[in-house]
Order: structure tokens, then C-alpha cells, then sequence
């Protein structure tokens, strides 16, 4: 238990340390890059709960995926930080206001929190042991029976967002030429000399 | 403290002994697979190679690695530091990381976790981070849009790989390595009335995925033809614009250990990893480690004739053919597979 204790402070601190410097750091790089740490050590986390099936996808889904593309947002992104830090003073009683109710709020919610005490004495379906099933395969099997509703009005969410954003950015103009590769792969092989006009091809 | 040796000190350094044996033999063979990439270069061309180096210059690449240690590193004055120098540290431990679960025999694997493949996929989705960030850290413009490209383009290849995985798993039934390797005992051959053989591994079952799963490989590693991020014509040297000695070294060598964990990742999943091809007396005596180094190497050796035999795709081409040629087959053969499997109970 001892290499456990010590190996779950060493996750906590990092993942607490790196959070704050998310907040706290000036360069908005170096924000994301303490964001995926801390994603990183959560996930350290989830291994020590057992969880690794978590663990792994929240490596793969947000350190992965979604941090990319917030780094890639971040790095494109030419914005003047000492313009935007002029406000603050100005803006900082309503944003001080906003933190302490927010505090106050998961103060009151995390101190009074407890199970009900009948959904851990008879739950819809028991925990299965560890060492009977793989985390991967009781999450399996939990979402794709109990659950299946929820799960695929997740996906068609997720399918209709996808959509919009395509919609969203889709612009056809009229200008920009577009590699047809059916008529390239098409096109008879011999070699012909052309005489091309400027902007228009053959 | 009662049992804290037992439990924790001698596991702990049988650990760590297996670990760094790993390390130092896969170092070993990097340096050589490194060489043998640039030998079978040579061949294509109708050239010699490196020959000077040791007898037909086998110790060229030690040599690489000494001019290396010894020039001087030049971090570019307008550079981020910390992340300039965290680049490659983070390309090379992420590259070696990856070979933690791969098994190369029964019961060789020095962490045998149930979510191996899962691990491996992480792995190398993060690997995109030592790109991004020694781009952006070099402040320069060739770097930082060989980045973008290369960042945009191994997100993309990941998703075909990922759902080239799921079949493999919709077939096998576990996330374990071990047990991936194990299930391509008996398959297609078997199920013919023949002994076991090569006929039985995933490669002919799922040849389309198998394709699929070797050019998104190469994509992946940013191997030609696929290697926009270092296009040389158009973009100097890539993300490594910037970097000399010891880093580039860096850069180099987690680029080729993951060259050679895609390769190991191949064997496990269509391969048949240790097997013997054919399941009769002879192949059955080699020790299952040599099977499993042969038949990766034979991987590298495609890929290595892949660079040299064809022409890099332009930007979009690669686009294309990751979004609208991959994803959909990808698409289509999970649910095709996963159809076959449960109509003729075939499904683990």
C-alpha cells in the first residue's frame, strides 16, 4: 500500500500543480501543454482506481484528439494579451462575484454529498469483481444493453453537430480549381504535344 | 516494513532488469535497421550505400551516432528552451514507451495489461505532441507549417487504424496482445480441415484491413510516401529545421523506434506474431522470438521498399485518400465483419 499512497500524491499534486499553471500561465501554449499533463496524470489516476479502460480513453479521446486541436486553435491564434488584460481591474469585482458563488457552491454540494443508501444496497445491476471480468468488457456489456437508448441518442447528437459544422464551414467558390481523380485516371495514355492557354488547362 | 523486499524490491528490479535488456537490444537493433533502410535505398538506386564504416559498413550507423553526440547543439535565439529541448525528449520516451506491452514470445512482454492494444493506440496518438511542439518551439515558419501538416495528418490516419483495430478485436475478442497472437492459432486454414498455418492468421481473413492497416502505418510514422512532414523540396527539413546534434539525433531515433513499434504492431495483428508459419515439426523447434523478429523485420522491409520505390502524394491526394478511401472501407468492413462473425457464430 505504500508505493500506492505515494504514487497517488504524485498523480494528485501534478495533476492540481498543472491545473493551476492552466489558469495561471501567460503563454496560452504553454496552457494547453499543462492541460494535456493534467489529463495525462488523471488518467494516471483512473489506473490506480482499475479503471484502465477510462484511463486509456481519456488519453486517446482528449490528450489525442481534442487537446490537438485546442493546441492547433491556440498556436494559429495571433492575439495581443496585454490589450486583452487592460480590463481587468475593471472587470474583476463581477468575475471575483462569479468565483465565490461557484466556490460556495460546490462547497455546500461536495460537503453534504453521500450514496443514498438503498441504491448501494440493491443495485440494478451488481458490480462484477475484478478479477472475474475486464473493466472493458463490464462497460460493454452495462452500455450496449441497460443503456443502449442513451447510447445511440449520444451518437445521433454527436451525428447532427457534425452536420451543422460541416454546413456550418462549407463554402463551394466558384474560382478554386478541384482535382477530379476519376477523369485523371481516365485519360487516354498517349503523350500529346498541347498548346495551353494561361488559366484554363487543358 | 515487513515484506517490503519481497514485495516490492524484487519485483520492482526484475522490472527494471527486463526493461532496460529491452531498451539496450531494441537501441542495438535500431542502429542497424537504420542502416538496413539506407542499404536497401542504395539497392533500388543501383548504388553501394554506406561502405566505409566496419566491414560493408555494418558500423556506419555507431558512427552516425558519435558525430551526433559530439557537434554542438544550436538552439535558435528567438526559441521557446524548455519546449525546443522537450520536443525530442518527448518524440524518443513516447516511441520506446509503446514497446512496454509488445509480447515477442508466450509470456515475454515485460507489462502484460488488458488494454494493450488500447495503450498502443495512445501511444502513438500522442507521439504527434514531439511534432507540434518542435514546431511551434522553433520559431520559424518551415517548421511550424511542416507541423500543422504533420499533426492534421497523423489525426486522420488515426482514426482508419483505430477502426482497422476494432475488426482484428471484433475477431479475437480481447484487448490483450498476448491473447491477439494466441486467437490466430486456428482461423480460415483450420476451419479447411489443415494443420495449422500462415493461412490461419488475420492477413488473409481480413486481407483489405491488412492493406489498409500498412499504408495508414506508413502515414502514421510520416514514412515516405507519406512524408509531407519533412518534405525536403518543399519544406527544408520539416520540423527538424531547426534541430542539429544531439535532439536531431533524438528526433531520428524515436521516428525509427516507431518505424519499427508499427512494424511489431503488424506482426501481432496479421502476422501471427511468434507462430511458426506452418504448425509441423521443423518450424516448430526455432524458438518463437525468431519468428516474430523475422517476420517484423520482413514489415520494415516493405515499408523500406515502399520509400524507395514510390513517389510522395501531394497534400490533398493524402487527405483524400485518408477521409473519403480509408474511413469509409474501414466503416463498412467493421460492420461487414462484425455481420459474418454473429451469423456464423463464428463471433469469440
Amino acid at each position: 500500500m505504500i508505493l500506492q499512497t505515494i504514487f497517488f500524491y504524485l498523480f494528485s499534486a501534478i495533476v492540481i500543480a498543472s491545473a493551476l499553471m492552466v489558469i495561471s500561465s501567460r503563454n496560452p501554449v504553454h496552457s494547453v501543454l499543462f492541460l494535456i499533463l493534467a489529463f495525462f496524470n488523471a488518467a494516471g489516476l483512473f489506473v490506480m482506481l482499475g479503471a484502465e479502460f477510462l484511463a486509456m480513453m481519456l488519453v486517446v479521446v482528449y490528450v489525442g484528439a481534442v487537446a490537438v486541436l485546442f493546441l492547433f486553435v491556440v498556436m494559429m491564434l495571433d492575439v495581443d494579451f496585454t490589450e486583452l488584460r487592460q480590463g481587468f481591474l475593471q472587470y474583476l469585482p463581477v468575475g471575483a462575484l462569479i468565483g465565490i458563488v461557484l466556490l460556495a457552491e460546490l462547497l455546500i454540494v461536495l460537503s453534504g454529498w453521500v450514496f443514498a443508501p438503498d441504491v448501494l444496497a440493491n443495485p440494478v445491476r451488481p458490480i462484477p469483481e475484478l478479477n472475474q471480468l475486464t473493466n472493458t468488457e463490464a462497460i460493454g456489456r452495462l452500455l450496449y444493453t441497460d443503456y443502449i437508448f442513451f447510447f445511440q441518442t449520444a451518437g445521433f447528437v454527436l451525428l447532427v453537430a457534425m452536420i451543422g459544422a460541416i454546413v456550418l464551414t462549407l463554402r463551394h467558390k466558384p474560382r478554386v480549381k478541384r482535382q477530379v481523380i476519376a477523369d485523371q485516371v481516365g485519360r487516354s495514355q498517349k503523350v500529346e504535344l498541347h498548346s495551353v492557354e494561361p488559366g484554363k488547362g487543358i | 516494513m515487513n515484506g517490503f523486499v519481497e514485495n516490492y524490491l524484487i519485483p520492482g528490479a526484475i522490472i527494471v532488469g527486463q526493461s532496460l535488456l529491452l531498451l539496450v537490444l531494441l537501441l542495438v537493433s535500431i542502429a542497424f535497421i537504420l542502416l538496413a533502410d539506407r542499404k536497401i535505398w542504395a539497392a533500388v538506386q543501383i548504388r553501394r550505400g554506406p561502405n566505409v564504416v566496419g566491414p560493408f559498413g555494418l558500423l556506419q550507423s555507431f558512427a552516425d551516432l558519435l558525430k551526433f553526440i559530439l557537434k554542438e547543439p544550436v538552439i535558435p535565439a528567438g526559441a521557446n528552451k524548455g519546449l525546443f529541448l522537450l520536443a525530442p525528449l518527448v518524440t524518443v520516451s513516447l516511441a520506446l514507451a509503446g514497446w512496454a506491452v509488445i509480447p515477442f514470445n508466450a509470456g515475454w512482454v515485460v507489462a502484460n495489461i488488458n488494454v494493450g492494444v488500447l495503450y498502443l493506440l495512445a501511444i502513438s496518438s500522442l507521439g504527434v505532441y514531439g511534432i507540434i511542439m518542435g514546431g511551434w518551439a522553433s520559431n520559424s515558419k518551415y517548421p511550424f507549417l511542416s507541423s500543422l501538416r504533420a499533426a492534421a495528418q497523423m489525426v486522420s490516419y488515426e482514426v482508419s487504424i483505430g477502426f482497422v483495430i476494432v475488426t482484428v478485436l471484433l475477431c479475437v475478442g480481447s484487448l490483450n496482445l498476448s491473447d491477439i497472437v494466441m486467437s490466430q492459432q486456428d482461423g480460415l486454414g483450420t476451419r479447411l480441415g489443415l494443420p495449422g498455418s500462415f493461412l490461419d492468421w488475420h492477413w488473409l481473413a481480413l486481407l483489405p484491413m491488412f492493406v489498409i492497416f500498412f499504408i495508414s502505418a506508413l502515414a502514421e510514422t510520416n514514412r515516405p510516401p507519406f512524408d509531407l512532414a519533412e518534405a525536403e523540396s518543399e519544406l527544408v527539413a520539416g520540423f527538424m529545421t531547426e534541430y542539429g546534434s544531439t535532439p536531431y539525433m533524438m528526433f531520428m531515433l524515436g521516428e525509427y523506434a516507431s518505424i519499427c513499434l508499427m512494424c511489431a504492431m503488424t506482426t501481432i495483428l496479421f502476422l501471427g506474431g511468434w507462430l511458426p508459419p506452418v504448425d509441423i515439426a521443423p518450424f516448430t523447434w526455432v524458438p518463437g522470438i525468431v519468428w516474430f523478429v523475422l517476420k517484423a523485420l520482413m514489415v520494415f522491409f516493405m515499408f523500406a521498399m515502399a520509400k524507395a520505390i514510390v513517389p510522395r502524394y501531394r497534400y490533398d491526394q493524402l487527405m483524400r485518400l485518408g477521409w473519403k478511401v480509408f474511413l469509409p472501407i474501414s466503416l463498412f468492413m467493421v460492420v461487414l465483419v462484425a455481420a459474418v462473425l454473429q451469423i456464423m457464430g463464428w463471433a469469440p
